[in-house]
C-alpha cells in the first residue's frame, strides 16, 4: 500500500496533522525524547534512559500531556540487540483520553530509574520486571521479586530461559518437606520449526541458478515476511 | 538510685514495649478470594501495614504464550481472570486483528460486545455474591449463583464450555450462535432487571451490609488514578472513565448506555456501580440482539480462520488452508500494540510484539486486580482486621488473573 500512495503524494497538499500526530509532535519537544512514531494509531516515543524521570515528570505534570496514569509496565528482552532490554511505559490520560508508550533501550549492565514517585502503581511492575528479566530500577524503595517462588533463582522471562525452568518441585513423604530437584522430562518439548520450505529454504538443491535470477529481479524480503501464508493486505 | 546508674549508661537504651504482631491472612482463607498472602501488621486490631504476597498462583502464561501459535494462545485468556473469560479473549483477538491490520465482520462484533456484557454480568454476579458472603450475607450468593448458571448454559449453548469459553477468534468467533439461542437470552434479559432489583434489596439498605462497607477502604479520585484504577473501583471514586465511551471498540460506539459513577469511593459505591453496571449490560445486550443481522461471523479470508467443513469436503485449497491453520498458524507482520478493553473489572489490556512469525515475540498482560491489590495496603491502613476482607472483596480481585 506504500508504494501506491508514494507516487500520488505529490499533488495534494499533506493532510492536517491528526490528534495523535500533533501529541507526538508535542511530546518530541520534552528534552530527553530522542524519536517518536504512530504504530497502528498509537504513539511510541523513544526515551533516553537518563532522561526518564524528566520525562515521566513532564508528561505528567505539563497540561498539554496530563498522563496522571500509569497502566502498564513492562520488560521485552531482545538479546540481539546491542542494548538488550526495552522497558515499556503505557501512559494514559483519563482528562485528555489520550496515550502514550514509552521506550527505554537498557543494556545488560545497566539500571533505570524507578518511576514510583511519580506513579505509586509503578512499584509492582517494576517489581515484576525485576523478576522476570532482571532489569534493576534504581530509587526503587521495595524491590523484592514478586511473581516467582520464594527462593527463585533466574529470571524466567528472558528468551535464554528455557520454558522448562531448571528445577521442580514436590512434596517429599519421607523427609516431611518440599524439595526441588532438577528438571526430569521424560520426552522432549517439541519446537517445530514453521517456516515452511517456500519461505524458509530460499534455494534447493540444484536449483541454484533460478534463485539468483530471482534475487536479482526481486530484493529479497525480510525473513518471515508473510508472504504467502497470512498476507495482511488482503482485507476480510 | 535508679537515675544515678541511668546516668552511666547511654541514655537512649530503654525499652519500648511494642504491642504490635502480624499475621497471615490466607494464602487459604475463604475470603482472599483465591490464593492472596495478605502479611498484616496489627496494632491491637487495627491493621498498621498490609504486604500481599502474590504469585502463589503463577504459571507463566506469558512465557508459555511464546511457544503457542497466536490461535492457540486464545485460551490462555479464558484462564487469566476465570470469572471474566470472553472479556479478555477479546482484548487479546482485538491486538491481533489490530497488527494483522483486519476487521471483524458485523454480526462477528455484535456478538462479542452481547457476550463481553454477559460476562460482565457473570463477573458481577459472582463478586457482588461472594463480597456479600466475606461481609456475612449468605443469601445473595444463593440467589446469585443460580442466575449465572443461566449465563453459563449461554456460553456453553455458544462456545461448548461453561466457564474456559475459547469462543472468540483473531477474525471473529468461532462459529455462529446456534438456532433459539438469540430468544433464550432475549428472554433472560427481560427477567433479570427484577433480579437486579430483589438483589438490591437484600442489600443496598441493609443496616449490617451498610455498616459494613460504608467509608471503608475510601480512595480518592486522585489516589485512584496515581495508583493506575480502573473500571468500578476508580467509577466508585468519582470519576466517570469507560474505555468503552471513550476508546470504543467494535460496536461499542453504536450502543447507548449510562455510566454509573460513585461520589465516596468506598466498599459501598464500589457495590453501587457494579450493581448499576448489570442493569447497563443489560440494556446493551438487548440492543445487540436487536442490531445483530444475519452474516458471516469471521473474516472471509481463508488466510486467518479456517473454511467450513462442507467446503473442505469440495475444495482442496479449502483442506490446504484448514491444514496450514491448524499447524503453522498465521504469521503477523512485525510490530507491538497496547489494546485495551473495559472488562468487567477494569482496563485489561494486551501488549502485544510480533516479529513475523507465527508466535507472540512477547505477550504482557495487564491485569487489573494488579493495580487493585498493590493498593491494599493504602486501602487498609487504620482500618480494622474485620474491615480487610470487605476491601479485598469490594476490589474484585482474583489470582488467575493477577498472577498470571
Amino acid at each position: 500500500m506504500a508504494e501506491e500512495t508514494a507516487p500520488a503524494a505529490e499533488a495534494p497538499p499533506p493532510p492536517p496533522p491528526t490528534p495523535l500526530e500533533m501529541l507526538g509532535q508535542a511530546v518530541s519537544t520534552v528534552p530527553g525524547v530522542t524519536a517518536w512514531k504512530i504504530e497502528i494509531n498509537e504513539l511510541v516515543a523513544q526515551v533516553d534512559r537518563a532522561a526518564l524521570t524528566s520525562v515521566a515528570l513532564t508528561l505528567r505534570d505539563d497540561p498539554r500531556f496530563a498522563f496522571e496514569c500509569m497502566m502498564d509496565l513492562c520488560g521485552v528482552d531482545w538479546p540481539e540487540r546491542e542494548k538488550r532490554f526495552e522497558v515499556i511505559y503505557n501512559l494514559l490520560s483519563v482528562s485528555k483520553n489520550q496515550r502514550v508508550r514509552l521506550s527505554v533501550a537498557v543494556g545488560t549492565n545497566e539500571t533505570v530509574s524507578s518511576v514510583n514517585a511519580i506513579w505509586p502503581s509503578a512499584t509492582w511492575w517494576e517489581r515484576e520486571a525485576w523478576d522476570l528479566f532482571g532489569i534493576v530500577f534504581t530509587d526503587q524503595p521495595d524491590l523484592r521479586r514478586i511473581l516467582t517462588d520464594y527462593g527463585f533463582e533466574g529470571h524466567p522471562m528472558r528468551k535464554d530461559f528455557p520454558l522448562t525452568g531448571y528445577v521442580e518441585c514436590r512434596y517429599d513423604e519421607e523427609r516431611k518437606a518440599v524439595v526441588y530437584e532438577p528438571v526430569r522430562l521424560t520426552q522432549d518439548w517439541r519446537q517445530f520449526d514453521f517456516l515452511s520450505p517456500w519461505e524458509g529454504i530460499t534455494t534447493l538443491p540444484g536449483d541454484e541458478k533460478v534463485f539468483v535470477e530471482r534475487a536479482e529481479e526481486k530484493r529479497p524480503h525480510p525473513v518471515g515476511s508473510p508472504e504467502v501464508s497470512g498476507s495482511p493486505k488482503v482485507k476480510g | 538510685m535508679n537515675d544515678a546508674v541511668n546516668l552511666d549508661q547511654k541514655p537512649s537504651s530503654k525499652i519500648v514495649e511494642i504491642d504490635s504482631h502480624s499475621i497471615n491472612f490466607g494464602p487459604q482463607h475463604p475470603s482472599a478470594h483465591g490464593v492472596l498472602r495478605l502479611i498484616l501488621e496489627l496494632d491491637g486490631e487495627v491493621v498498621e501495614r498490609a504486604d500481599p504476597h502474590i504469585g502463589l498462583l503463577h504459571r507463566g502464561t506469558e512465557k508459555l504464550m511464546e511457544y503457542r501459535t497466536y490461535t492457540q494462545n486464545v485460551p490462555y485468556f479464558d484462564r487469566l481472570d476465570y470469572t471474566s473469560p470472553m472479556a479478555q479473549e477479546h482484548a487479546y483477538c482485538l491486538a491481533v486483528e489490530k497488527l494483522l491490520g483486519i476487521q471483524a465482520p458485523d454480526r462477528a462484533q455484535w456478538i462479542r460486545v452481547m457476550f463481553h456484557e454477559i460476562t460482565r454480568v457473570l463477573n458481577h454476579l459472582l463478586n457482588l455474591t461472594t463480597y456479600a458472603l466475606d461481609v456475612g450475607a449468605i443469601t445473595p450468593s444463593l440467589w446469585g449463583f443460580e442466575e449465572r448458571e443461566k449465563l453459563m448454559e449461554f456460553y456453553e449453548a455458544a462456545s461448548g464450555g461453561r466457564l474456559h469459553a475459547n469462543y472468540f477468534r483473531p477474525g471473529g468467533v468461532a462459529k455462529d450462535l446456534p438456532t433459539g439461542l438469540t430468544e433464550r437470552i432475549a428472554a433472560w434479559a427481560e427477567t433479570f432487571p427484577k433480579f437486579c432489583d430483589d438483589l438490591e434489596e437484600l442489600l443496598t439498605a441493609n443496616r449490617i451490609w451498610k455498616q459494613r462497607t460504608v467509608d471503608i477502604g475510601i480512595i480518592s479520585p486522585e489516589d485512584a488514578l496515581a495508583w493506575g484504577f480502573s473500571g468500578p473501583p476508580l467509577r466508585a471514586s468519582g470519576v466517570p472513565w469507560d474505555l468503552r465511551r471513550s476508546q470504543p471498540y467494535d460496536k461499542y460506539a453504536e450502543v447507548e448506555f449510562q455510566i454509573p459513577v460513585g461520589r465516596n469511593g468506598d466498599c459501598y459505591d464500589r457495590y453501587l456501580v457494579r450493581l448499576n453496571e448489570m442493569r447497563e449490560s443489560v440494556k446493551i445486550i438487548r440492543q445487540c440482539l436487536a442490531k445483530m443481522q444475519p452474516g458471516p461471523v469471521k473474516v472471509q479470508d481463508r488466510k486467518f480462520t479456517p473454511p467450513t467443513r462442507g467446503e473442505m469436503k469440495r475444495s482442496m485449497e479449502a483442506l490446504i488452508h484448514h491444514f496450514k491453520l491448524f499447524t503453522e498458524g498465521f504469521h503477523v507482520p512485525a510490530g507491538a500494540t497496547y489494546t485495551t478493553v473495559e472488562s468487567p473489572k477494569g482496563e485489561f489490556g494486551v501488549y502485544l510484539v510480533a516479529d513475523g512469525t507465527n508466535r507472540p515475540y512477547r505477550c504482557k498482560i495487564r491485569s487489573t486486580g494488579f493495580a487493585f491489590l498493590q493498593a491494599t495496603d493504602l486501602l487498609c491502613k487504620r482500618h480494622m482486621l474485620a474491615d480487610v476482607s470487605a476491601i479485598v472483596g469490594s476490589l474484585d480481585v482474583v489470582f488467575g488473573e493477577i498472577d498470571r
